[in-house]
Order: C-alpha cells, then sequence, then structure tokens
C-alpha cells in the first residue's frame, strides 16, 4: 500500500532515496531525535492553545472548542514546483472573475452555451438580487482559496474553489511563525520565501478595491458575525495584522445608502468591507429577515456603489461542485488556453449516464455534495462501511441533482510524526490568491492539511485533520547539495 | 383606465425609535399595458430617500429616517394608465432569462402534496397556457380566500395543506406548481381596482407569472380567477414574497409597533368628480 501513494520528500522509493532538491530536508528529517521533534510540536501545539486559535466542530455541540493539531515536519516545494503552481493559480482566478462578472452581467458564456443555463440560473449559489450589478472594479472574488491536491511529481490537480469566504490563512501564518522558532535550524539551510506579507499585502489589495468615489485613504474594515464564531480567532488576528478594524454589525450602520463606523470620536465613512459573513446573514432587509449578524440597509450601500464587500455577494455560484466540473471550459472560454491546472475528473449526477456509472461504483469513488463543504455530507468509498455506502445511495437517488462523483485519488502523502514514528500521511494544500483588479498575487505558502489517521483521504479539521508549514524555497535554495 | 392609487402606510411606536431603514417596492415600471404618468412617495417627518433598480428591475427606494420618532405615516399615491392586454407581458425590460425562475425558494417551494396536485393538472392538459389557467381555476376552487389570516410568512406547502389563505399564498402555490410543471413562474405584487365598488383595502396584492413558450411572460391571479387586466396595477416581481414585498424593515428601539395599511384604488375620473 505505501508505494502506490506519491511521497513529497521520497517519491515512490518508499522512504530510502529522498527527490532530487529535497536531500537536505530529508537530512533534516533523518538527523533530528523524534523526542526532539515531539518536543516542538507539542511546544507549537502549548503556544496555539494560549493564543486561542481554536475551532468547534459543526454537529458536535457537547465538545469544547479544539485546536487543530499542528504537525512539526513542513511540506517543501521547490521554486520550480511553485512558479508552475502560481502560474495555474493565477490563470484560474482571473477565469474564476471573469466567469462570475460574465454570469451576472451579459452572460456571454451560457448564450455560447459553454455551461448549460439552468446549472447557473437554477442554481441556489446564483443570486439574481445582484444581477446586472457590475461591483467596483469588476471584482468577486478578491480573496479565493483553491483547494489543491497532487497524485505525482508534476501533477496538481485542483479539487475545490473557494470563492465565497475562504478561512484558514491564520494558520499559515501562526504556523510558519512556529517553525521560524522552534526549528531555526531550517531557515538557515534553506532559502525560504516569507508568507508573513500576507496581511500587508490584503491590506493594499482592501485598499485598492474601493469604490471610485472614496477618499485617497480608504476606510476599511473587516465584519465578524462575533466572537461564537468558529474562525473569530482569525478575523481579530487578521485586522489586527492589517491594522484595521474589527467590527460587529452593531458597529456600523447604513444612512443615505452610505456605510458608517459607529466610534468614540463620532460617526466615521466606510468604504471597503471584508466581511466574514454569509450573504444570506449579510443584510436582513434583502437577504434572511432574521439574520441578528447583517447590517440593515447594506446591500443598498453596495448597489449605489459606496461600498465594496469582500467577496462580493453572489460569487458562491463559483463554489459548486457541479460548476467546478466545467472550469476547464470556463477557464478555456476567458482565457483562450488550456487550463494549467487541470481538474478531478467528475461525473455530475443530474447526467443520467454519469448517475448510472456512480450508482454501479460507489465503493470506489468520492462522492459529494454539490453545495457542501468542510467535509460534511460526503462518501469517501472506499473507507465506508456497506450501511454508509446504501444510505448514501438512497439520498443520491432521492436528488441526483445534488451530487458529484469524483474517482478516490491517491493523494500525496508527506512524512509526519505520529505514534508510531515518521510515517506518510496524506495532504492537500490551500494556496490564497488576492485580486485586486490589476492582477493576481499568490502568497509563496497556503494551509497544508493532512489526515492524520493512517490511510486516511480525509483532511478537513472537522474530520480530524491537521496542518502542517508549507515551505516555498527560493530559486537559488535550489543547488542539489553533496550527497550524504 | 386611468387608476389613482392611495396606499397608506402609519406606524405608530409604544416608545420613541432612534433609527427606522425601510425599503420599499412600491414604485410601478412601465410596459406596454401600463404607463405611470405620476407617482410620488412622501413621508410625514424628516426624511432621506434613495432610489435604486435591484436584479430583477424592480425600482427600490431606501427610506432613512432618524430619532427620536414615535411615528411615522407613509403615503405612496400616483397614477397609472393601464390597458387590458389579457395578462401579458409585454415590452418590460426583463433583467433576467424565464429560466432563473424555474427555481424554487423556502415560501414557494413545493411538497408531495403540491406535487401531485402539479401532475394532475399536467395530465389533464397538454397546452402549457391551458394548464395554467386550470392550475389557476383549481386553486380558486381549492384555496379559500379567508382575509382574517394573520399576513405572516407562510410557506405554499403549508396554506396547500391548510386549503386557506391569503392572495400572497395562491401566488406562492401557484409558483411552486408550475415550477414543478418546468413552466418557469414568479411571485408579483401591485394593486387592484375593484369593479365592486370597494374602494378602500387593508393590504396590497399579489398574483403571479408564468412564461408560457413562444407568448412569454402572462399574468394569473388566482385568487381572483382571472388574468390581470387593466384593474390591475404590476409593481414588484421575484422568486417570493420576500423579493416583492411592499416594505421591508428595521428600527432601532425598544416597544411595540403598530401598523395600519390603507390602500385605496379608484378610477382618476371618478375621483376629480368628488
Amino acid at each position: 500500500m505505501a508505494n502506490r501513494y506519491f511521497d513529497e520528500i521520497w517519491g515512490n522509493s518508499r522512504g530510502r532515496k529522498p527527490r532530487p532538491g529535497f536531500e537536505s530536508i530529508a537530512r533534516w528529517i533523518r538527523e533530528t531525535p523524534r523526542r526532539e521533534l515531539r518536543r516542538r510540536q507539542d511546544s507549537a501545539e502549548t503556544a496555539f492553545r494560549q493564543l486561542g486559535i481554536t475551532f468547534n466542530v459543526y454537529g458536535d455541540e457537547d465538545e469544547a472548542e479544539r485546536i487543530i493539531p499542528f504537525d512539526i515536519i513542513p511540506r517543501v516545494f521547490t521554486a520550480d514546483e511553485w512558479s508552475k503552481l502560481s502560474d495555474g493559480l493565477e490563470q484560474r482566478v482571473t477565469a474564476l472573475n471573469m466567469f462570475l462578472e460574465d454570469v451576472y452581467g451579459d452572460r456571454k458564456i451560457l448564450n455560447d452555451g459553454i455551461v448549460p443555463a439552468d446549472l447557473i440560473l437554477c442554481n441556489p449559489g446564483f443570486t439574481p438580487l445582484v444581477n446586472g450589478h457590475r461591483p467596483p472594479h469588476g471584482i468577486y472574488a478578491h480573496i479565493c482559496g483553491i483547494d489543491m491536491v497532487r497524485t505525482g511529481p508534476d501533477e496538481f490537480l485542483v479539487l475545490e474553489d473557494n470563492a465565497r469566504t475562504p478561512s484558514g490563512v491564520s494558520y499559515m501564518l501562526e504556523n510558519r511563525e512556529a517553525m521560524l522558532r522552534l526549528c531555526p535550524e531550517l531557515f538557515e539551510t534553506f532559502e525560504v520565501e516569507p508568507v508573513d506579507g500576507y496581511p500587508d499585502a490584503l491590506g493594499e489589495m482592501m485598499q485598492a478595491v474601493a469604490p471610485e468615489g472614496a477618499s485617497g485613504d480608504p476606510c476599511c474594515v473587516l465584519l465578524t458575525p462575533g466572537h461564537f464564531n468558529s474562525a473569530f480567532y482569525e478575523h481579530s488576528f487578521l485586522a489586527d495584522n492589517i491594522g484595521i478594524e474589527l467590527v460587529e454589525a452593531a458597529d456600523l450602520v447604513v444612512d443615505d445608502d452610505i456605510v458608517w463606523m459607529r466610534t468614540i470620536e463620532g460617526r466615521k465613512r466606510v468604504d471597503v468591507i471584508y466581511r466574514r459573513i454569509d450573504d444570506d446573514f449579510l443584510d436582513p432587509l434583502v437577504f434572511r429577515p432574521d439574520s441578528m449578524l447583517g447590517v440593515p440597509g447594506l446591500m443598498a450601500a453596495y448597489f449605489a456603489g459606496n461600498v465594496t464587500l469582500i467577496n462580493a455577494p453572489g460569487g458562491g455560484i463559483a463554489d459548486d461542485k457541479a460548476i467546478y466540473s466545467y472550469m476547464p471550459e470556463i477557464v478555456k472560454y476567458y482565457s483562450g488556453q488550456d487550463a494549467k491546472l487541470p481538474n478531478v475528473e467528475t461525473w455530475r449526477c443530474r447526467e443520467a449516464d454519469a448517475l448510472k456509472y456512480t450508482l454501479d461504483n460507489l465503493a470506489e469513488l468520492v462522492v459529494k455534495k454539490v453545495d457542501g463543504s468542510g467535509g460534511y455530507g460526503m462518501l469517501v468509498g472506499p473507507t465506508s462501511t456497506t450501511e454508509e455506502i446504501e444510505e448514501f445511495r438512497a439520498a443520491l437517488k432521492a436528488n441526483p441533482d445534488g451530487y458529484i462523483a469524483q474517482p478516490t485519488l491517491a493523494l500525496s502523502t508527506v512524512p509526519t510524526l505520529t505514534e508510531k514514528g515518521i510515517k506518510g500521511r496524506h495532504v492537500d494544500f490551500r494556496p490564497f490568491c488576492l485580486s485586486d483588479g490589476k492582477g493576481v498575487t499568490t502568497i509563496p505558502g497556503g494551509l497544508t492539511r493532512v489526515a492524520l489517521r493512517e490511510g486516511s483521504l480525509v483532511v478537513n479539521s472537522s474530520q480530524g485533520g491537521g496542518t502542517k508549514d508549507s515551505l516555498v524555497l527560493r530559486p537559488e535554495s535550489e543547488q542539489p547539495e553533496a550527497k550524504d | 383606465m386611468r387608476l389613482h392609487v392611495d396606499h397608506r402606510t402609519d406606524y405608530v411606536f409604544s416608545e420613541p425609535q432612534r433609527r427606522l431603514v425601510q425599503l420599499l417596492r412600491v414604485t410601478p415600471v412601465n410596459f406596454a399595458a401600463q404607463h405611470v404618468i405620476d407617482w410620488h412617495i412622501d413621508v410625514d417627518c424628516d426624511a432621506r430617500l434613495r432610489n435604486h433598480r435591484d436584479g430583477f428591475g424592480n425600482h427600490v427606494t431606501m427610506l432613512y429616517i432618524d430619532g427620536p420618532i414615535s411615528n411615522v405615516a407613509l403615503r405612496v399615491s400616483g397614477e397609472v394608465l393601464t390597458d387590458d392586454r389579457s395578462g401579458m407581458i409585454e415590452d418590460a425590460s426583463e433583467r433576467l432569462p424565464a429560466q432563473a425562475f424555474l427555481r424554487s425558494t423556502g415560501l414557494s417551494k413545493a411538497d408531495d402534496a403540491i406535487r401531485t396536485f402539479a401532475k394532475e393538472i399536467a395530465k389533464a392538459k397538454t397546452d402549457p397556457l391551458e394548464q395554467m389557467h386550470l392550475l389557476m381555476a383549481r386553486l380558486l376552487e381549492r384555496i379559500q380566500f379567508e382575509p382574517t389570516l394573520d399576513a405572516v410568512e407562510r410557506d405554499a406547502a403549508t396554506a396547500f395543506e391548510a386549503s386557506q389563505g391569503v392572495c400572497q399564498d395562491h401566488a406562492h402555490i401557484f409558483c411552486a406548481a408550475a415550477r414543478a410543471m418546468g413552466i418557469p413562474a414568479r411571485y408579483v405584487s401591485g394593486h387592484l381596482f375593484r369593479r365592486d365598488g370597494a374602494e378602500q383595502q387593508e393590504a396590497s396584492h399579489a398574483w403571479a407569472e408564468a412564461c408560457l413558450p413562444s407568448i412569454g411572460w402572462v399574468g394569473f391571479d388566482p385568487a381572483n380567477g382571472i388574468s390581470p387586466d387593466d384593474a390591475y396595477v404590476r409593481v414588484a416581481i421575484g422568486l417570493d414574497y420576500r423579493d416583492a414585498a411592499p416594505v421591508a424593515g428595521r428600527r432601532v428601539g425598544g416597544g411595540e409597533e403598530s401598523l395600519a395599511v390603507d390602500v385605496r384604488v379608484t378610477q382618476a375620473q371618478s375621483q376629480s368628480q368628488n
């Protein structure tokens, strides 16, 4: 079983010989005493607990807040790997934004028959309310978290697009800080691209996408649902590090189609809101009327062009997994080129042939809800019991439109510190891409999630996943070293 | 017909309010069967009004009032020239393809009972236009008009099971059933001139529209069993009540709110003779 998977350090050598360029990290893994690695990992987790980087597991109300386990052994990308990856991400994120602008604008891609019109127009993620309204600078997905997996040396695949409010960037930053403190020798051995520029890059992007009428020094804020939200730590962490106000709905008021923030010096006009509240809760006058988290009139201010919302309402349509399956065509349509980052093969259960194939092969496939996230509502055939599979079969038959199926991927592994020593564990990767209307910036790093259970392919924190630091090496540190 | 609409809403608060924000969908938009001659929104206090169009093409007015305020009178009035086009919606600026109105919402979702009801209609007639007329007729017969019911948000399935409701329930069930038959349908809010002489009404009216092959959008009023004629003033559209409701608001300040709505739709001619 071990050699079925590509290991990012050892390739297919089963731990005998590192891949070219990975000799130094292999040596570090081999030579650092396990006890020392364990001590450092415990120290990192203690720090995270003290900082309060915790999350709530949904559907597990009694459970106290947990921290996401941290693994001390980093994942490493060579400069060459990263350069290909970031090219592909730029192409994909640019296309995603053009797609969203088109879908709520002229709908050329539907008229040209590239994507079925009903898939978009009847999709719960399509928001008729924002139809015909172009957001400032034409950007919908200012912050994208693209979930990727790897199956071989050059095989990077996109698993999901997150154009709503991708979370997890605080782990990228905190993990790096912990690594710099606990494993300084790694950063002496390697030239690693820094990730600590992310808050500044985010702040600059926010300024750049302010409405045209805004002052030269636009007022930007981060809107959080509040401290009970599972990602509150990230909200306060980001606001602190960007240097902007962290606000709740009660701190904002809309008057005359302008958003104002209450401050002790009186009210202050707000130009840009990085909102970490879902569309449904954003404004009780037009979305869910029972929302206590939103700001009445916010959408009117948005329609009047007086405020930029990051990300723009309506972008959730791009996260739909049935629409994901058309991304290669969508990228080609807007960029004129083949997608540099391929998709995972996907069967759309709304199509009769695909449904039949899926039902016939449930035990081998991964089946997901088209609008699901966080690892909820999904079936991993090979690791499920017969009852689980049959239960899912019934759900799938009742609502085929609601599901897609994908092959169970041979996700790459990265050496991970486990109870039984250092073992390969499956990982995925979420880089963060910022769009400001002029270009796409991908921070050289990201969130590597690792499935800590042996053999598990589900990396979601809610399903027992952990995280690792993701090091991107600078070109100059690429020189192959003398063999040891 | 030249119709005069006078739509008054009086709010009284048991305690003074600090702020009031309201979203109003009260201004009709022109199309072939309807031409707005004159339209006003008046508020009896210092208020700021801002207009925009939403994604459906509805005319939306935002109303901002600072407190302290213990009562507000809102008056929407104007004149519209209407024409009987047998319910057909022509020359309207359609902002969304008809397919966007195939999807169901919380309030307009079909349950098994509504789906069965829709299937029977689909079986009885083959022509979509006839199907919609039959749907309207069956709803008129089946859902008893019960004006004493609270105008709370009731979903289509609940109203269908209770077999009674107000015009908005009829409209929701109509949309749910039509969509279950694969026909795009939408919720419409507006006003109705009562030929029986009842000038005063306690609420605005609601009905539905269905998009039919080679005809386009056609109105159906299942609470009255007819397609809208020149007695109708069409104000706002949406997937359900929430998209097209005349008013959505929030107030800041405690206490209770009491509300009185008075809608008068008259023939402009007869009013000038008063």
